[in-house]
């Protein structure tokens, strides 16, 4: 799960982490109203949506009055921003941090994840802050230096320390750059974020060091724990077919094309979305059902496929262990009777690929209860290859 | 010959009594495991499927002699099952629960340090050893006997490779899932390693996908390891960035894990790498041709 900067800074304040005074604004009259409060001599309108690149895009404007607040409050509210992390398509801008400007002189990268490989959280940093990462990784990966951290006595003071002579603070600097990685790395802990990123961090003209911005992401399976974080979410940033889909416990993802798929599974659900692109498809999804095969949780899965018109054309492949494949196919025709008028059909093509438990059950309802447009599959590949074709002859 | 388990591996179940936990004793009886006991804190006494209950895995044990576990124990609970397991000395702890935290994951393989139990999981469909043993969920007719080891972080590709192997009258000595999850218990150099060893498997399939590196350690472990044959098969070639495909795990992150890097370095080891889910079954037999071993590892489908 991700939140915005303001909520990820308001978190990071609470761990005493030194970050900029500011304020969330979800109109003009509010940020103008959260400028005079803060009045500093420069004030910082920045865009808040869940995605990197907003400065490149136009999403962070300096203001020296009150009057450029307003115009680049008005500006920025309800425009568009189209970031690297974005899509074509953008983000409509819905609020605004309002924060003082910083008086910058060196900026830093520092971030923490969990490293898969040796289990271990890591701190990561580097002297070329404010620049996307990946760059810095790929072309001067000597740039980058790292800190592993023991889980049983979590970051030690020299670690820290180490690291701040490492990225060259100035004397004075150098404890207060150390104190807060220490104070970051319980931001982690505490509530189960899977990366704690912040970029720029910060060295001030006056040897203040502080976290300018800030990115927190939330190990999903963590958040029982932390139910002020679940708080903090903000449903109008994420897919509507994604959020349908996970009250529904089904495993989705829009991927933007019209070619649908529906399998029970993560692996094989990348697979068949591999495979639909393999052989000319444009993939609509990718639809993880999960190991039970509820006729209800099916029906849901075709609605949200449907829905707004984006499948042309449905494929089915499911692969029967825990799943049974009777189940799916009376799913199938459970859907067909949810979905349309008639009772016994679905507007699109759907080819159904059934294999191992109790698959000659599952074929021989969907024989007895002919549903128009469902047709049976008789391998993956040719399944695969089917849809594509009635798709791509359909537009 | 197979790996990690076989006919005489006795194995707990940890959770035994919750629903799911107790289908499938129902099935690994059913396919020949040794079920020797069963653990639910303050249950003991009672029997599921005829297998006695425990308070604890360090009591089931020393009454069983038990030197494995399965454990279906919901996520909040289930580092906590790992490592009881692990404290109790088992040679073997095979977690099927999804979702659990990955900072607890994070302290359990701190735990495990110096320790002598081998996790596989958490989040995986199990293992099989074809005809011998199972734990956990994979579906007992999914595979047939036979010389090629299976490793796999995804349950119905596993499910799916195995079939096709099957229809293409390929067996399996073991088959192994180790999990979607971002940090785990054993990775796919672990398995490799012990199919090289076993003289029983004459070449692996390995599945992978999207996320991580572990597929790159791998091809070059593979390259400079072992002399058999080895084929895989890469999912998530057509994921964004960014998302969360299922699995924990399956995340491209940074730019990083995408499924063009792994294919890229398997080839580059010499690999073969199945174009498609559907051509994986045709991919090991090329393989297997391509070493001059697939009369040893055919046997006509019954």
């Amino acid at each position: 799960m991700n939140i915005h900067e303001h909520q990820s800074k308001e978190i990071l304040r609470a761990f005493g982490v030194n970050v900029p005074r500011g304020k969330a604004a979800f109109s003009v009259d509010e940020a103008i109203a959260a400028a005079k409060e803060l009045n500093a001599p420069v004030t910082v309108v920045k865009a808040q949506i869940h995605a990197g690149g907003r400065g490149k895009a136009g999403g962070v404007k300096i203001a020296k009055t009150i009057d450029e607040v307003k115009t680049y409050a008005t500006e920025l509210l309800g425009k568009v921003l189209v970031t690297h992390q974005t899509g074509p398509s953008g983000k409509e801008v819905r609020r605004l941090l309002i924060e003082e400007g910083s008086k910058i002189k060196k900026e830093f990268y520092l971030s923490f994840v969990v490293d898969r490989q040796t289990a271990k959280v890591v701190m990561m940093a580097s002297t070329e802050g404010g620049v996307e990462i990946e760059k810095v990784a790929a072309e001067t990966p000597e740039k980058i230096f790292k800190e592993y951290i023991d889980p049983a006595v979590g970051l030690m003071p020299f670690q820290a320390s180490r690291m701040a002579y490492a990225l060259n603070f100035p004397p004075a600097a150098v404890r207060k750059a150390a104190a807060m990685m220490g104070q970051l790395y319980n931001v982690l802990i505490g509530k189960d974020c899977s990366q704690v990123e912040i970029n720029p961090l910060v060295l001030t003209e006056d040897d203040d060091v502080i976290a300018l911005d800030a990115k927190l992401n939330f190990d999903d399976s963590a958040l029982f724990r932390h139910p002020d974080v679940v708080e903090m979410r903000d449903k109008t940033e994420e897919d509507p077919k994604e959020l349908t889909a996970a009250a529904a416990d089904l495993n989705y993802v829009n991927l933007g094309g019209n070619v649908a798929c529906m399998v029970n599974g993560a692996g094989l659900a990348m697979a068949t979305v591999d495979i639909l692109k393999h052989y000319g498809g444009n993939p609509a999804n990718f639809l993880d059902v999960g190991g039970d095969s509820d006729p209800q949780k099916i029906a849901t899965a075709f609605k949200i496929m449907l829905d707004g018109g984006q499948a042309k054309g449905i494929f089915v492949n499911i692969f029967g262990g825990i799943n049974k494949c009777d189940q799916v196919a009376e799913g199938i025709v459970e859907a067909a009777k949810i979905i349309s008028d008639d009772g016994k059909s679905i507007p699109v093509p759907v080819v159904v690929l059934l294999e191992g438990t109790n698959v000659e059950r599952g074929r021989e309802i969907l024989k007895n209860t002919p549903i128009a447009n469902v047709i049976m599959a008789p391998t993956m590949e040719g399944g695969a290859k089917e849809i594509v074709r009635l798709v791509n002859a359909d537009n | 010959m197979s790996i990690l388990v076989n006919k005489d591996t006795k194995v707990i179940v940890q959770g035994i009594t919750g629903k799911a936990a107790t289908f499938h004793t129902k099935q690994m009886l059913a396919y020949g495991t040794k079920i020797v006991a069963g653990v639910t804190p303050g249950k003991a006494g009672q029997t599921v499927e005829g297998v006695p209950v425990f308070n604890s895995v360090r009591d089931a044990a020393k009454e069983t002699g038990a030197t494995a576990s399965v454990i279906y124990v919901p996520a909040k609970f289930a580092a906590d099952s790992i490592m009881e397991g692990v404290e109790a000395g088992l040679d073997l702890v095979v977690c099927i629960t999804e979702h659990i935290p990955v900072l607890d994951m994070v302290k359990v393989r701190k735990y495990m340090e110096g320790k002598k139990t081998r996790l596989i999981g958490p989040n995986c469909p199990g293992i099989m050893t074809t005809g011998e043993c199972k734990l956990g969920i994979i579906p007992g007719n999914v595979q047939s006997k036979g010389h090629v080891g299976l490793v796999s972080r995804s349950g119905t590709l596993t499910y799916e490779a195995a079939f096709q192997l099957k229809n293409a009258g390929i067996g399996i000595t073991t088959s192994v899932g180790i999990g979607g999850d971002p940090v785990k218990g054993t990775d796919f150099i672990d398995a490799l390693k012990l199919f090289n060893e076993d003289e029983d498997t004459y070449a692996m399939l390995m599945i992978g996908e999207i996320g991580g590196n572990a597929e790159e350690d791998a091809a070059a472990w593979i390259k400079a390891n072992t002399k058999k044959p080895v084929a895989a098969f890469i999912a998530g070639r057509q994921a964004p960035p960014g998302k969360r495909m299922g699995h924990a795990g399956a995340i491209i992150a940074g730019g990083k894990g995408t499924a063009a890097d792994k294919i890229a370095a398997l080839n580059e080891a010499g690999i073969m790498v199945a174009d498609t889910v559907a051509h994986i079954g045709e991919t090991v037999v090329e393989t297997l041709k391509k070493a001059g071993i697939y009369d040893k590892c055919y046997k006509p489908v019954a």
